[in-house]
């Protein structure tokens, strides 16, 4: 049984924990709310660069020719799959999450008999992947010392993989990222990146009956936008994953700010518990010491 | 038809203008084009420039890094790189990092970076000239 001093140095312990969860729960949940508005102020030119991209891919087609950002190398054999988590842990299975379908995805194409490339993204994936693919990993980007994910990170992103992909260095690219559904739930998915695929549910532009004039021709202004299309997917997908990011933190911190308040109340009961076993000991003791007088 | 415009930039990071208007400049990369309400389906790229608003008596200018425009008959929306507004705009930092541009450009070896600083540099020279 545990001394009074013990159990009295376990719950100061798990109140300070309280406090550092607790204020890591408020922390995350100022850290979202701004997330979340990036991520919503970010949508509509990422809505409405896919409706462009699926009504110009439709016109100029896919076949041999186009822009090889759309069309591919028409080999399959190379993928490059772009792993994005957080830099920092303590935020329930987000990380986690995302590291096992990435795993699924690689064991998957590996079995295939293809050949598996990796990129990570965030410390969390790198450190949870590296053991098990450590040799595959190309490399990885850091994002720890970005102030703000904006379109310039994103372009450096978006620089990177189009220069591995003009270099020759894979077919296809995947991006695994996990998507923010509500601040309860993020999913985990994988969006192909390279060749371009282009939006089916965008929405199409009804051009009641004229058709479009193009300045320069359709196919420049398609192979001007394909990169850009690339680095609002990537933009998108960072902003998304920032704030699952703090909406599994948050979560997560909320639930050990409770877990901890149990805990405390379950050890004081203990402890009064013990206090009082220890006074009606010491009490017995002295009036059965002054009975034998 | 109607007889205003539907107008609407938007930028990565955020929508920066949306309304209805009477007409709009815009800077494309094969020469500058005006767009009224009823233009017909239009897809140009753009070079940096500024795109000038035009409602009633109020014009409107802001500069768009590169992007491009798309008309259709709902409307007209370009999709900028970068926007800024140029009302209440200071150029002076803008001036600063044309002089440093032009110092890496100097420096500069591999033709990638090369490249990458004189796109920079055209981009804030028209900057600067607009702000001007």
């Amino acid at each position: 049984m545990a001394s009074l001093k013990d159990l009295r140095a376990r719950i100061a312990s798990v109140k300070s924990t309280q406090k550092i969860t607790k204020a890591m729960q408020m922390v995350a949940a100022a850290k979202l709310k701004r997330a979340q508005e990036a991520a919503e102020s970010a949508r509509p030119y990422a809505q409405r660069m896919a409706a462009v991209i699926g009504n110009l891919a439709d016109s100029v087609g896919v076949g041999e020719g186009g822009p090889r950002l759309l069309a591919g190398t028409g080999n399959d054999q190379t993928h490059l799959v772009v792993v994005l988590t957080a830099e920092r842990g303590l935020c329930g299975g987000f990380n986690g999450n995302v590291a096992k379908l990435a795993r699924t995805k690689i064991t998957t194409l590996q079995a295939e008999g293809k050949d598996v490339k990796l990129l990570t993204i965030g410390k969390k994936g790198n450190d949870a992947l590296k053991r098990e693919f450590g040799a595959i990993i190309v490399d990885h980007i850091d994002l720890r010392g970005e102030k703000e994910l904006n379109g310039d990170v994103a372009g450096r992103i978006g620089r990177q993989i189009t220069d591995m992909f003009d270099d020759g260095a894979f077919d296809i690219c995947s991006f695994i990222y996990a998507e923010f559904k509500n601040v309860l739930s993020q999913k985990p998915v994988s969006q192909q990146l390279i060749p371009a695929v282009a939006p089916e549910d965008a929405p199409k532009v009804d051009l009641a009956g004229a058709t479009y004039l193009y300045e320069p021709s359709e196919t420049d202004i398609l192979e001007a936008l394909l990169p850009r299309y690339l680095n609002t997917q990537i933009l998108s997908a960072l902003l998304e994953s920032s704030a699952g990011e703090q909406g599994a933190r948050m979560t997560a911190m909320d639930n050990a700010t409770r877990n901890a308040g149990e805990m405390i109340d379950s050890l004081n009961l203990t402890y009064n518990r013990a206090r009082q076993a220890q006074i009606t000991t010491e009490l017995t003791e002295i009036i059965s010491g002054a009975e034998a007088l | 038809m109607s007889d205003k415009l539907h107008f609407s930039l938007v930028s990565p990071e955020r929508e920066l203008f949306a309304g209805e208007v009477d007409q709009v400049d815009a800077p494309g990369s094969e020469g500058q084009f005006g767009v009224l309400p009823g233009h017909a389906p239009f897809m140009a790229t753009l070079k940096p420039g500024v795109v000038e608003v035009f409602e009633g008596e109020d014009r409107k200018r802001l500069f768009v890094r590169s992007g491009f425009a798309d008309v259709t008959p709902q409307g007209l929306t370009i999709l900028a790189e970068e926007a800024i507004d140029l009302e209440g705009f200071d150029a002076s930092s803008s001036k600063d990092a044309l002089e440093e541009a032009k110092e890496e450009l100097r420096a500069a070896n591999d033709d990638q970076a090369k490249a990458r600083l004189t796109e920079t540099i055209s981009y804030l020279e028209a900057l600067v000239a607009a702000a001007a």
